[in-house]
């Protein structure tokens, strides 16, 4: 089984996923205005901002499972609204389930299936929702699939990004079902959900930073 | 954008600074990002502490003090507080007997505040939750989160703080917020969009001509479009589509609050009221108790909600408790 995640590459991800969240604030939050309440992005780069700091205060060689976990804390700590509980918590079982010292991909995946579990507990949403379920379940599919087929880990996580980045693009047309968008009903559709482009954003941060 | 802010990112504490500058018999600590009345907590009552995303003022800080809420919990603008500040607030409000938050049906304010009140339960304090969700305008909660909770929430703190400050139990408080949202129903229509500080721009595009129909507090399109019409045809929608949904029946009594939107002047609001209390004659209802003004808003906003709560004799001695806050004062 191919090695897939220590501490240098989770702490690589996150400070990707920080950079990234910071350069596209806007346009995640003209997504949320156009159908929620255009926070999405600002908050999430508060939370992102937080992450890195976190990072550069912490010791060196922690197990990337312990990264995470800490990470999903100051999310919970420092974003509000609904993104901050969901990523915050999915980072936090994901993180859980990650064993020591590194992970390999198929650990990778079961952690992540962990953390999506988390969110669609808390927000009860499914696919076709329209939230950020349709773009995280894809890519944890295409993360298992990959490691059962034995993919390296690069190989393995431009998958994954790619579903993610298809599944965001799919709630175009939905009608959203949970979240504030749903308040909308049909007026939702047309609109690509600001949650399922975020987290298209860090499955494309963690394949930037793979391999 | 503009706004009377120094920077978008400062907007809260600064805010916070301010509020702390006005009212003395609050306390407010900016770093926990937590307003409570000034002094300790009162041994043996129950704590009644409430929060949301800012840009609803004077919801919930406004409504701090004697007969309302103990502490709020300002989240950043239109974003709910998270679990630290929830905790911080029961910490620094904990009578020994036990808390009840008041949560706005929203999915981030009801992630945030359970993920506080699990935490709390651990640690043994008695939590209760009072989820207010009044918003006629969403129609099936089968397909959405819920109906939104708005202007009940006004009802619910007064109500449940009226109880509270008599010494009842986490359980009692709890249970007549929870019959006060049950009691409430709010429709809203909004003439403008709300602008975020953060986005810079109105949170949706409106035609000069066009209003949203059923609008919420967070500056989110209504459920539908529709030209602008006169104040009185307005009322006729809001006063009917509340009716539409609520159990009231000719002779019964009501506490109605006409609230405005943030941007919507006094006269316009008391022009609407005179509309809507016609109305509710005509409906053989009588308003036994009524608040105009800016109670629950949405920033810069433009519009009005309204909010009927079904009274009772129970209720209405309740409302008519003395209060002490910023925002809600009678004796």
């Amino acid at each position: 089984m191919p090695y897939a995640m220590d501490h240098d590459l989770a702490e690589a991800w996150l400070r990707a996923a920080a950079a990234a969240v910071e350069q596209r604030e806007e346009e995640l939050t003209a997504l949320d205005g156009a159908i929620g309440d255009g926070d999405h992005g600002s908050n999430l780069r508060r939370g992102f901002t937080a992450v890195t700091e976190l990072l550069d205060g912490l010791e060196p060689g922690l197990p990337p499972g312990t990264l995470l976990t800490r990470a999903g804390s100051t999310l919970i700590s420092k974003v509000g609204g609904a993104a901050g509980p969901l990523y915050g918590s999915a980072l936090r079982a994901a993180g859980s389930a990650l064993p020591e010292p590194t992970a390999d991909l198929t650990d990778l995946a079961a952690g992540l299936r962990a953390g999506l579990s988390q969110v669609c507990k808390l927000g009860g949403a499914q696919v076709g929702d329209k939230t950020m379920v349709d773009a995280f379940e894809p890519a944890v599919a295409a993360l298992e699939r990959a490691a059962f087929d034995g993919f390296t880990l690069r190989e393995a996580s431009a998958l994954a990004a790619e579903a993610a980045e298809a599944g965001a693009r799919s709630t175009v047309p939905l009608v959203a079902r949970k979240g504030r968008a749903s308040y909308l009903g049909p007026r939702s559709a047309g609109h690509q959900d600001p949650g399922a482009t975020s987290t298209a954003l860090l499955f494309a941060a963690l394949a930037r930073v793979a391999g | 954008m503009k706004k009377l802010i120094n920077s978008p990112d400062t907007v809260l504490d600064d805010t916070l600074a301010g509020l702390a500058a006005a009212h003395p018999e609050l306390a407010v600590d900016r770093a926990a990002r937590v307003v409570r009345r000034a002094g300790g907590p009162r041994p043996g009552k129950v704590a009644l502490i409430s929060g949301g995303g800012s840009g609803h003022e004077p919801l919930h800080t406004g409504f701090v003090g004697t007969g309302m809420l103990d502490a709020a919990c300002p989240g950043e603008v239109f974003t709910s507080p998270v679990p630290d500040q929830v905790l911080a607030a029961l910490a620094a409000t904990d009578g020994g007997a036990g808390a009840v938050l008041v949560v706005k049906n929203y999915t981030g304010d009801v992630l945030n505040f359970a993920l506080a009140a699990e935490l709390a339960a651990e640690q043994g304090v008695e939590v209760h939750t009072v989820l207010v969700d009044d918003d006629v305008a969403v129609e099936d909660s089968t397909y959405t989160a819920g109906r939104r909770g708005t202007g009940a929430t006004l009802v619910v703190e007064k109500t449940a703080g009226a109880l509270a400050e008599r010494g009842a139990t986490a359980a009692e408080v709890a249970a007549v917020g929870a019959r006060a949202n049950a009691a409430s129903r709010s429709f809203a229509i909004a003439l403008t969009a709300a602008t975020v500080p953060a986005a810079g721009r109105p949170g949706f595009d409106l035609p000069e001509d066009q209003i949203e129909v059923g609008v919420g507090i967070h500056g989110e399109p209504g459920r539908r479009r529709e030209p602008l019409r006169p104040a009185r045809e307005l009322a006729a929608e809001v006063v009917g589509t509340i009716l539409a949904d609520h159990t009231l029946i000719p002779g019964d009594q009501v506490i109605a609050l006409l609230g405005g939107l943030g941007a919507t002047p006094l006269h316009e609001l008391y022009l609407v009221y005179g509309e809507v209390a016609a109305l509710l004659a005509e409906r053989g209802l009588t308003v036994a108790r009524r608040l105009v003004g800016n109670y629950v808003t949405s920033l810069d906003m433009a519009g009005f909600s309204l909010t009927l709560t079904k009274a009772d004799p129970e209720l209405l001695e309740l409302w008519d408790a003395p209060v002490a806050t910023p925002a809600l004062h009678w004796s």
